[in-house]
């Protein structure tokens, strides 16, 4: 029942029981990883053994690799970052074109454009990525039939994990920077543009800038969508695996609290990122 | 036609031209042309080392290979009943943020609700690893306060699967109910409280046919992205997850049978269109705010 009708005791209570229930439900995984990363113990699991450190700290001659000296996990660390701006530089760049082009111009087969950009959101991940490994494959041994070359990035590795993560974050950075376009008051144009303002000066001294909370905004969710994929990952990842395929690799192994450790340095990066992005703008980029 | 007389006709021709070669650039190269190779591969079969004829084999294979058609069944079933598990979670919460919290309480409410979602899914099955499995917190729990005397495996059950998807899937439920309850208005509510409605009648015939929008958009998003996963049923089913996604692996990476695996990957992709399609005719372009909100 709603705020303003009388509202019984029993359901009174029911609703605080069910949000309080709720919210342990939501925080807890997370709670119990972030805890479990400063247990004095071999393995993430209780009983509780007191605190440690050594999980971010230890050195693998004290028989703990902590996070900060566990070189595979950093290297994956650095991958993912490199793998994310790519990423983020790409589907920006994409989304901003593909927003001026919808907002702005008229030509045959808009209407089947605009759907066809939205089709990458429908088609599931995993499917993205066997499909682009299929086509990319077909060309690599192309040019080795057609003229004995040898293409490297076309075989599963980086090249092809930006690819794919950028097949269907574009869609994403377009929707976000069309919005905004789409709101944009062009008569502003017009009258810089009456006063003798050059096309450059006003892209640069009115677009732009009406344009860049959208731009940042897309960026961050770009790099957070790119840095967290794994779906279409795992189908073109080679010998240097992110971020999320060496922890979901290391799990299955057995996991060491290390993995707590990295995934709480992941849990208050995307927070902080989060909460910076809603403050910005309440609920519109939730 | 607003645009201004200094553009000459060739000038905005030039402009249309570069805006519009990285779209069809994007669009056919990583969306198009794969699919359609995805396609070719699927219907065909491998006689020989590099020698291939058209066939419908895979699929015939997974038809009669009671395995497959089966896990694709149960695959589908579980999405289901975890999108329909998701929306009953995820209602009373959106109720409660749109109409009975309010003020600064309710977007507290929404922001918090929503901060988990930006976790990687990794992250979060780790969560669930830790607190389920046989060495695990809530075991050990369950020990202590004399409910089970040796600690249960709470993981590979398929209602360990069905907890994970729905954790993983609540935030993209969420959202289009907040948004679609939101614009209800509460004097519908009240004026069919005064005229002696039960809470029943008031939700079945005014709450729902107006959230009813947002319900679909949910439902879609919320069963596409289930069906897709490949994670949350990997950790938390390990072998008993039976996975649709885990076939087109094992196929793709595992087997290097790809004719299989791309199959598989367009059964899949067929289901998933199949079930987008019918909410796109429910619930209109309400879908495409959903996912620029997701």
């Amino acid at each position: 029942m709603i705020a303003s009708l009388p509202r019984p005791v029993w359901l009174r209570t029911a609703t605080v029981l069910y949000v309080a229930a709720f919210l342990v439900f939501l925080f807890l995984p997370l709670l119990i990883v972030a805890a479990f990363a400063f247990n004095n113990a071999p393995y993430p699991a209780p009983p509780w053994r007191g605190f440690t450190l050594d999980w971010f700290l230890g050195n693998e001659s004290a028989g703990r690799l902590g996070l900060f000296h566990d070189t595979e996990l950093l290297g994956s660390i650095w991958t993912s970052i490199v793998v994310a701006s790519w990423v983020t530089a790409l589907s920006v760049a994409v989304g901003a074109a593909n927003a001026f082009l919808m907002e702005r111009h008229r030509f045959p087969g808009k209407q089947a454009l605009s759907v066809l950009m939205l089709t990458p959101l429908v088609i599931p991940g995993v499917i993205l990525g066997i499909s682009i490994l299929s086509l990319s494959s077909r060309l690599a041994e192309l040019a080795d039939d057609l003229f004995g070359l040898e293409i490297d990035s076309l075989r599963p590795g980086l090249p092809l994990v930006v690819l794919g993560q950028f097949s269907y974050i574009a869609t994403i950075a377009t929707l976000m920077i069309s919005a905004r376009l789409k709101r944009y008051d062009r008569t502003l144009e017009e009258a810089a543009l009456n006063l003798g303002a050059s096309h450059v000066a006003v892209l640069r001294t009115i677009t732009f800038p009406y344009l860049r909370p959208a731009l940042i905004g897309s960026a961050a969710i770009s790099f957070l969508m790119s840095f967290e994929n794994f779906n279409t990952t795992l189908m073109l990842v080679g010998a240097d695996p992110p971020l999320t395929v060496m922890m979901y690799g290391r799990m299955r192994e057995g996991a060491s609290p290390v993995l707590n450790a990295v995934s709480l340095f992941l849990i208050v990066a995307s927070a902080t990122l989060a909460l910076t992005l809603m403050r910005r703008s309440p609920r519109q980029d939730a | 036609m607003a645009e201004a007389p200094v553009h000459g006709a060739w000038q905005r021709r030039l402009l249309l031209t570069l805006l519009l070669a990285p779209a069809l650039l994007w669009l056919f190269a990583l969306i198009v042309l794969p699919q359609l190779e995805l396609a070719l591969l699927s219907f065909r079969e491998r006689i020989a080392p590099h020698e291939y004829r058209a066939s419908l084999d895979q699929y015939r294979t997974f038809f009669t290979e009671p395995l497959y058609w089966q896990v694709f069944v149960r695959t589908a079933t579980m999405s289901v009943i975890s999108t329909a598990l998701t929306l009953l979670v995820a209602f009373p919460i959106a109720w409660v943020i749109t109409k009975v919290a309010r003020g600064r309480a309710s977007s507290l409410l929404f922001v918090v609700c929503l901060i988990p979602f930006w976790v990687s899914e990794t992250v979060r099955a780790l969560g669930w690893l830790i607190l389920l499995r046989e060495s695990g917190v809530l075991p050990a729990l369950l020990v202590k306060l004399g409910i089970s005397a040796v600690p249960v495996e709470l993981l590979y059950h398929d209602a360990t699967i069905l907890t994970g998807l729905v954790y993983t899937s609540l935030l993209f439920m969420v959202v289009p109910l907040v948004s679609s309850l939101e614009s209800l208005d509460n004097a519908l509510v009240e004026a069919a409280y005064d005229l002696g409605a039960s809470g029943v009648a008031i939700l079945r015939q005014i709450v729902i046919p107006h959230a009813a929008p947002g319900i679909t958009a949910g439902c879609i998003v919320v069963f596409m992205l289930t069906l897709g996963n490949y994670l949350t049923p990997n950790l938390l089913g390990g072998k008993n997850s039976q996975w649709f996604t885990e076939l087109i692996y094992t196929q793709f990476i595992v087997r290097f049978n790809w004719e299989q695996g791309a199959a598989f990957g367009f059964l899949l992709l067929a289901l998933s269109t199949a079930i987008v399609a019918l909410g796109l005719r429910l619930s209109g372009q309400r879908f495409v705010d959903v996912m620029r909100r997701s």
